[in-house]
């Protein structure tokens, strides 16, 4: 307790103090000209004063992406990327660009932030205002660094890591993810600008939920995120993702890579609240959100991912598990929300390799609007998965008529012992519910809300606390004008 | 406290109610009866504005409101409150989280402050007895898995909890047992007060035992054809509606 409190203080007393020089180093003007070649990636790996090691990587990832067609198998459609027109490196926004103060800040946006009950000097820090209030929010991040450093758990952003830990950076970077393994993934691994990184020592259950809320600033991730986290044999570690308020970006194009390495016994809890502005009522603007993320499970590992997805104007994500050593347990549960002219293809794959590996899956998709929500997963049981199971559940809801829930189950079965089970539904928002709630005194938002909360309420309570109340708010957010 | 003047209405362009009239004074109890397909729930899903319920003419005035002016949830808030032949269930949604909406939209309404979720919890817990439901149903999904006498209960207990001023129960009684209709009942007794009214809507005599009506009116071909006190119901119950349908005709 006293602990806490101390913690607190020192946190409070931090907020005082006034900004200290240093802890931003303000890059200018360094905003790349459209267009990717090897000189550009050598650009990259030069501003951020790389060892050669780390830029043969990445030149060795732009190579193979050379090679490397766009897939076009989701259940997704939107006009060709240009992607010689995208500039690949642009450098936090100067100050002078950002808006001064909140009153700069579109209102609608602000209003949004003030429904979602997000504190001011977050809601700065989310517009991307450069006030003080937002480094007072990267002062607490130093504090819980310290705490996080007297338990041995590193926790900085990935171009750090190059530097101060390149052993671990080296043997785990791309061994979950390769290089090649998709277009948007070498894309990444070639062009990544910044992200996280995440070391738990043996044994050690890290103290506190890790969360992104408080990087938000001190990071200025882009378009072009990399996370990488470790789990030590018999660690236990809990990451949260995302800001639970639509950021506008001038990007277009947001292709991140999240790696797990889960060593034995290690337990890696992963969840994410994304909701990238989704573009407007009319389906103009918006981000692409093209993520790759993937975890290795080793044996009597965990590896389980909680996201909720509301944002993005094209949704093409689907976090997997390799479950690699014997008794590794795969999770998957997910939240997909899509509205006006919003595309949604997302879903896991839980890949079984190791004996007596189990997985589960359980997808909600909800469509409203004119928009597209879409499940695709992937079961494979290899030929060594012995007493594997699977048992999976993709529930669809549908709000309005003009709105489509589609299910892509692929199974592939190698071993006779292995058992997988599938369970599908769709359903909508019935008249009967509806008018139930209204009768009972709720306007339409109001009920719409309440139902589609209890339909996701499987996967809301595998969400820390906190972030529960949030997406439950969020949700509502995002239905809005959804019926009526 | 509701007065219905000459309501013509249809469903599916189909006209069903044909000039109806009611006056409903406060305190009061009317029993509404009547054969199959007479309009009995159309009478309440009009009442509460139902959407595909269309008034074709004719007024209806609640508390001095005319409800043509109301949606759904204001009819509701202002203390209307109809009791469902066949409960739906929201799954996910707890039963508490839901009454606790419902109960705060109302009082929101009177101009009470919204009840702090402690004493909701207390007041619920209580009600929840009244009608012999164990508290473990407030945190299930709102009628989720509940059997039927389950999920008329559960009306009766929201009735409780949102103290309406009109209470309408759509044949409460279908698919009740003797036990189950009992506890209803002396939920619906001890809800009786000179204020609030009912409009019970039943098929059988049998509840009308049990919850013994000031006024019964017999409803044919979407229009009353007879009204009288509770010595009607059970001449009902004796004779049938055959000889009243012959009657008007």
């Amino acid at each position: 307790m006293s602990e806490q409190v101390s913690g607190n203080a020192q946190v409070e007393d931090l907020m005082r103090k006034d900004y200290a020089a240093g802890f931003h180093s303000a890059i200018e003007s360094d905003t790349l000209p459209p267009g990717l070649d090897e000189d550009t990636v050598r650009f990259i790996s030069a501003q951020k004063e790389e060892p050669e090691w780390m830029l043969e990587w990445r030149l060795k990832a732009y190579r193979a992406w050379r090679e490397m067609a766009e897939p076009t198998w989701a259940h997704v459609h939107y006009p060709e990327i240009d992607f010689s027109s995208i500039s690949y490196y642009s450098s936090p926004k100067s100050m002078k660009n950002r808006p001064k103060s909140l009153e700069e800040v579109d209102p609608e946006l602000i209003a949004t932030y003030e429904k979602l009950g997000i504190p001011l000097h977050e809601q700065a820090a989310l517009a991307g205002v450069a006030v003080d209030a937002v480094f007072d929010s990267v002062s607490v991040v130093t504090t819980f660094r310290e705490k996080l450093y007297e338990a041995g758990v590193i926790f900085c952003p990935i171009s750090e890591a190059v530097h101060k830990h390149p052993e671990l950076v080296k043997k785990y970077l791309g061994s979950v993810v390769p290089q090649k393994d998709n277009f948007y993934a070498a894309l990444n691994s070639a062009v990544f600008s910044d992200g996280s990184f995440v070391y738990i020592p043996k044994g050690v259950r890290c103290p506190m939920e890790l969360s992104t809320y408080f990087r938000i600033n001190e990071l200025n991730t882009g378009q072009f995120e990399r996370t990488l986290i470790i789990a030590e044999e018999g660690s236990h570690v809990s990451y949260l993702e995302g800001c639970t308020a639509p950021m506008r970006d001038e990007n277009q194009l947001h292709a991140a890579v999240v790696e797990l390495v889960a060593l034995d016994d290690a337990t890696i809890k992963y969840s994410t609240v994304q909701n990238w502005y989704p573009g407007d009522k009319n389906g103009k603007g918006g981000i692409y959100n093209f993520v790759t993320k993937r975890g290795i499970a080793h044996k009597n590992a965990r590896i389980s991912w909680t996201q909720v997805e509301t944002g993005s104007a094209v949704t093409w994500k689907y976090p997997s598990c390799i479950l690699k050593g014997d008794n590794s347990v795969g999770e998957f549960y997910s939240v997909a929300l899509t509205n006006n002219f919003q595309q949604a293809d997302t879903g896991t794959k839980m890949i079984h390799l190791g004996k007596n590996t189990s997985s589960t899956i359980i997808a909600k998709g909800i469509s409203a609007g004119r928009s597209n929500s879409s499940y695709r997963g992937l079961v494979r049981m290899n030929p060594g998965a012995e007493g594997a199971r699977n048992f999976t559940q993709c529930d669809s809801l549908l709000i309005g008529d003009q709105c489509g829930a589609h299910t892509f189950p692929y199974i592939e079965n190698r071993n006779a012992s292995a058992v997988i089970e599938h369970e599908a539904t769709t359903s909508k928002v019935s008249d009967d519910q509806m008018f139930l709630c209204q009768q009972r005194g709720l306007d339409a938002e109001k009920a719409v809300s309440m139902i589609v909360n209890g339909f996701c309420r499987e996967v809301f309570k595998e969400l820390p606390m906190e972030f529960a109340v949030e997406a439950g708010k969020l949700l509502e957010v995002s239905l809005e004008g959804s019926v009526g | 406290m509701l007065e219905i003047n000459k309501l013509n209405a249809q469903v599916e362009g189909k006209q069903i109610l044909h000039d109806l009239s009611l006056t409903i004074k406060p305190g009061e109890v009317h029993a509404i009866m009547g054969p199959n397909g007479s309009g009995k729930s159309t009478l309440g899903n009009v009442l509460t504005g139902r959407d595909g319920y269309e008034v074709l003419s004719g007024e209806i005035t609640f508390n001095g409101k005319n409800l043509h002016d109301m949606g759904i949830e204001e009819r509701a808030r202002e203390g209307m409150f109809l009791a469902f032949q066949y409960p739906v269930e929201i799954p996910g949604v707890s039963n508490m989280e839901f009454l606790k909406a419902a109960v705060d939209a109302r009082r929101k309404h009177l101009g009470l402050e919204e009840l702090s979720s402690f004493d909701f919890m207390k007041l619920a817990r209580d009600t929840s007895s009244k009608v012999s439901l164990d508290p473990s149903f407030l945190k299930r999904g709102v009628n989720e898995g509940f059997s039927g006498g389950e999920k008329k209960r559960n009306e009766i207990m929201q009735m409780m909890l949102l103290e309406p001023s009109l209470c309408i129960l759509d044949e409460t009684d279908s698919g009740l047992d003797i036990d189950a209709l009992q506890v209803v009942a002396s939920g619906v007794n001890a809800m009786r007060n000179s204020e609030r009214s009912f409009i019970v809507v039943t098929h059988y005599q049998r509840l009308l035992d049990f919850i013994v009506p000031d006024y019964v009116h017999v409803l044919a071909g979407g229009k009353i054809v007879k009204s009288g006190d509770k010595e009607l119901a059970r001449e009902l119950e004796a004779k049938g509606y055959g000889w009243l349908e012959s009657e008007v005709a």
